[in-house]
C-alpha cells in the first residue's frame, strides 16, 4: 500500500487517472479504439483525454476490431506503447487472429527479435448493467488465459484498477485489462500519487480461517457481501481476489487453502472450461493433502445471456448462493 | 516515370535474384531429402518483385512478409547464414528454431517478420507506418501480400486506415495469379485492383511483376511519394508462381504447358539477364555474379549444416519478456 493522500473515487475515474498519468509521463504511450476521442468513448473512460492530449495520442478510429488490434501490434513494433480500447469484450471475438496469433507469440515466436508491449483494455460482465443481452455482457477472461504468452488482469477495485493498469502499460508483455462494466460507478480509496499494482500478485481482501473463497471481478464484492454475514454466524471467510489472472499468484491461493483447509470458487463466465477449473486443479495439485472437503465451483450458467431480466437473473451466482455453499461446506463432517 | 537504373544496380539485383532462387532451390533440396518437415512456399519465379520493391528501400525502412516471404528477407538484406539455418531449426538461425520458413524475421535489417495468416501482416504493417509518423521518423513501410490476400477482410480495414491516418505504408499486391488453386478472378469481385484500390482515395499501379525496372520504378515512386508525406499507396505486381504452392504439392489445378511457358518466357532472371546484355555487360560478368550467389547460399547451407540444434531445456523460455 502507499502512503500519501487518498481520496474516494470511481472505478471508471481510476482507470481514466491511469491513462491520464501514462500519456503524461511516457510519450511512447498512446490510446486507440472507437469513439474514445471527444466523445470519450463508449462508457465514457477516456472522457477528457483526447482535450488534453490531442487526437494523435487518444485516436478515434473505424470499427475494424482485428486491423485495430494488427496496427496496435505494427506501432509497439516501433517503439510506442498502444493501449487498444474494444467498446465491448464481445467484439474482442474479431480481434482474436491479431491477439492470440501476433500479440501473443512474436517474442517467442521470432527468438526473443521483439517485445510486444500492447495493452487491450475492455469492458466484460453483466450484472447490474442490466438486460446487455447475449453480445454486450459475456465474460470471456478464460479465453485469453488460455494462450501462452499473454497476461490477463481482471481488478476489482479503483486502487487496484488504476495500480494495475499503470503496471500493465508498463510491461513488456501484451496484457489484456479486463474491466467489469457494472463496476465502473463504484467507489474506493486511491492515492493521489502515482502508484502501481504490480501484475501476477493476488490480494486477501478479507482474512478468515474457516474457508476460502477465490473470486475476481464483480464475484469478488459478492464473495465479501457474504463473508460479512456470515462473519455474523460466526463462520470466518477468507476472500482472495488474483487480480491477475494470468500469471496467477499460486502461492497466496496455495497458502490461504493450508491454512483453512476449505476452498470455494466463484466465477461470473459459464461453468465449462472458466477460470475456476484452473484454480481448482491447481488447488488439487498442490494442496490435496490439506484440503478437509472437496473443492466447491459456483460459475454463471452455461447459456447465452439471455435479455428478459426475469431469465438473467437466473444466469450467474450472487451472494446469498455464496454464503449458501460455504455454509454447506463448513457444516460438511468429513 | 521511367527511372534510369544504373548498371551497377541492375547488376546487384541480378545477384539478389540468384540469391533468391538459389536459396530456394536449396530448400527444395532440404524438402526433397525429407531434412525440412515443415511447408515451404517457394517464390520463384517472383523473384523481381521482393527485389525491385526492396532497392526501393533504406535499411531503416520496414516491411511485413508472408508464408512466401524467403525472397523479401534476402532482398531486404537479411544475412542468408541465419535464414538458412531458422529453415532447418536450428539454434544459430534468426529466430533461433522458433520460426521456421513461415515465420522468417530479421529485425536487424527492418523485417517485421513473415505473418502466415493470410493478410495478418498488413494490419501491422499500418501500424508500424503509425508508430512512424508518430514519432516523426523519415521511414516507410512496405506491406507484401498475396492476390489471395485480397479477400481477407482486414486487407480492406487496412488500406482503409492506412488512407484515413495518411500512414507511410505502400501495400505491395504479389498477383501470382494463385490461392493455392485458386485464380485472382474467383477472389476479388473487382477484376481491376487498381480501379478497386483507387475507390479507398490512395493511388495504385498495376506493373509488370517480372521486370525488375518496372517494379523498382514504380516503387521508387511510392516510397518517394510516403516519405514526403503523400500517405499509403497500392501496387499490384503480376507475376507468376513457378513451383507449387509448397514443395511438393501436386498442381491438379494448372497444365504443365503453361507452367512451361511462363518459365520459357517470363523468367524476371533471364529477362535482367538479356537486359544486362543489351546494355554491354559481359557474358563472363553476369555468369560470375550467378556464381557469387551460387557460393554464398552453399556457404549458407554449410552455416546452418554445422549449427547446433536449439538446447531443449529452452523451449519455455521468453514466452513472456522480464
Ligand atoms: C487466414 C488464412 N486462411 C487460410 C490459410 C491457408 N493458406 C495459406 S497460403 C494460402 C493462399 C494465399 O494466397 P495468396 O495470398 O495469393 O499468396 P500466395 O500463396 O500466392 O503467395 C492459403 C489459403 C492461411 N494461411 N490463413
Ligand atoms: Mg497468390
Amino acid at each position: 500500500m502507499t502512503a500519501g493522500h487518498m481520496r474516494e473515487i470511481t472505478y471508471l475515474q481510476a482507470i481514466n487517472e491511469a491513462l491520464r498519468e501514462a500519456l503524461a509521463e511516457d510519450p511512447r504511450v498512446f490510446l486507440m479504439g472507437e469513439d474514445i476521442g471527444q466523445h470519450g468513448g463508449a462508457f465514457g473512460v477516456t472522457r477528457g483525454l483526447w482535450d488534453a492530449f490531442g487526437g494523435e495520442r487518444v485516436r478515434d478510429t473505424p470499427i475494424s476490431e482485428n486491423t485495430l488490434a494488427g496496427a496496435a501490434l505494427g506501432a509497439a513494433l516501433t517503439g510506442m506503447r498502444p493501449v487498444l480500447e474494444i467498446m465491448f469484450l464481445d467484439f474482442s471475438l474479431l480481434a482474436l487472429d491479431q491477439i492470440f496469433n501476433e500479440w501473443a507469440k512474436v517474442r517467442y515466436m521470432y527468438g526473443g527479435q521483439c517485445t510486444a508491449p500492447v495493452v487491450l483494455r475492455s469492458p466484460q460482465g453483466g450484472l447490474s448493467w442490466k438486460s446487455a443481452g447475449a453480445h454486450h455482457a459475456q465474460s470471456l477472461e478464460a479465453l485469453f488465459v488460455h494462450i501462452p504468452g499473454l497476461k490477463v488482469v481482471f481488478p476489482s477495485t479503483p486502487y487496484d484498477a488504476k495500480g494495475l493498469l499503470k503496471a500493465a502499460i508498463a510491461d513488456d508483455n501484451p496484457v489484456i485489462f479486463l474491466e467489469h462494466k457494472a463496476m465502473y460507478g463504484d467507489r474506493g480509496a486511491v492515492p493521489e500519487e502515482p502508484y502501481r499494482v504490480p501484475l501476477g500478485v493476488a490480494d486477501v481482501k478479507r482474512a478468515g480461517d474457516d474457508v476460502t473463497v477465490i473470486a475476481a471481478g464483480k464475484m469478488c464484492h459478492f464473495a465479501l457481501d457474504a463473508a460479512a454475514l456470515l462473519a455474523k454466524e460466526g463462520i470466518a471467510v477468507e476472500v482472495i481476489d488474483p487480480r491477475t489472472l494470468k500469471p496467477l499468484d499460486e502461492e497466496t491461493i496455495f497458502a490461504s487453502v493450508r491454512k483453512t483447509h476449505r476452498a470455494v470458487l466463484v466465477q461470473e463466465a459459464p461453468r465449462t472450461g472458466g477460470v475456476a477449473a484452473e484454480w481448482g486443479m491447481r488447488i488439487v495439485e498442490a494442496c490435496f493433502d490439506w484440503l478437509d472437503a472437496p473443492i466447491v465451483r459456483l460459475a454463471g450458467a452455461d447459456v447465452p445471456i439471455p435479455y428478459a431480466h426475469s431469465l438473467e437473473a437466473k444466469v450467474w451466482p450472487r451472494s446469498p448462493d455464496i454464503a449458501e455453499a460455504i455454509r454447506k461446506l463448513v457444516a460438511l463432517e468429513i | 516515370m521511367t527511372r534510369s537504373i544504373s548498371t551497377e544496380t541492375l547488376e546487384q539485383m541480378y545477384e539478389i535474384m540468384w540469391r533468391i532462387r538459389r536459396f530456394e532451390e536449396a530448400a527444395g533440396a532440404f524438402y526433397q531429402a525429407g531434412r525440412v518437415k515443415g511447408g515451404i512456399h517457394a517464390s520463384i519465379g517472383q523473384e523481381a518483385v521482393a527485389t525491385g520493391v526492396c532497392f526501393a528501400l533504406r535499411p531503416g525502412d520496414l516491411i511485413t512478409s508472408t508464408h512466401r516471404g524467403h525472397g523479401h528477407h534476402i532482398a531486404k538484406g537479411a544475412d542468408l547464414n541465419r535464414l538458412m539455418a531458422e529453415l532447418l531449426g536450428k539454434a544459430t538461425g534468426y529466430n533461433r528454431g522458433r520460426g521456421g520458413s513461415m515465420h522468417m524475421a530479421a529485425f536487424d535489417v527492418g523485417s517485421l517478420g513473415a505473418f502466415p495468416v493470410v493478410a495478418a501482416g498488413v494490419p501491422v504493417a499500418v501500424g508500424a507506418a503509425l508508430g512512424i509518423k508518430m514519432q516523426e521518423q523519415d521511414r516507410v513501410v512496405v506491406a507484401f501480400f498475396g492476390d489471395g490476400a485480397m479477400a481477407q477482410g482486414t486487407l480492406h480495414e487496412s488500406i482503409n486506415l492506412a488512407a484515413l491516418a495518411q500512414a507511410p505504408v505502400i501495400f505491395v499486391c504479389e498477383n501470382n495469379q494463385f490461392a493455392v488453386s485458386t485464380r485472382p478472378e474467383n477472389s476479388l469481385a473487382v477484376r481491376d485492383k487498381v480501379q478497386w484500390a483507387t475507390s479507398y482515395g490512395i493511388p495504385a499501379w498495376s506493373i509488370d511483376g517480372q521486370s525488375v525496372d518496372a517494379v523498382y520504378d514504380t516503387s521508387a515512386e511510392a516510397v518517394e511519394r510516403a516519405r514526403a508525406g503523400g500517405g499509403p499507396c497500392f501496387i499490384e505486381a503480376m507475376t507468376y508462381r513457378f513451383e507449387g504452392h509448397y514443395f511438393g504439392e501436386p498442381q491438379v489445378y494448372r497444365t504443365r504447358e503453361e507452367v512451361d511457358v511462363e518459365r520459357r518466357d517470363r523468367d524476371p532472371i533471364a529477362r535482367l539477364h538479356d537486359r544486362l546484355l543489351a546494355r554491354g555487360v559481359e557474358p563472363t560478368t553476369l555468369d560470375a555474379l550467378n556464381q557469387a550467389a551460387s557460393e554464398a547460399v552453399e556457404a549458407a547451407v554449410a552455416f546452418a549444416e554445422a549449427g547446433p540444434e536449439p538446447d531443449p531445456e529452452t523451449f519455455a523460455d521468453e514466452v513472456y519478456s522480464p
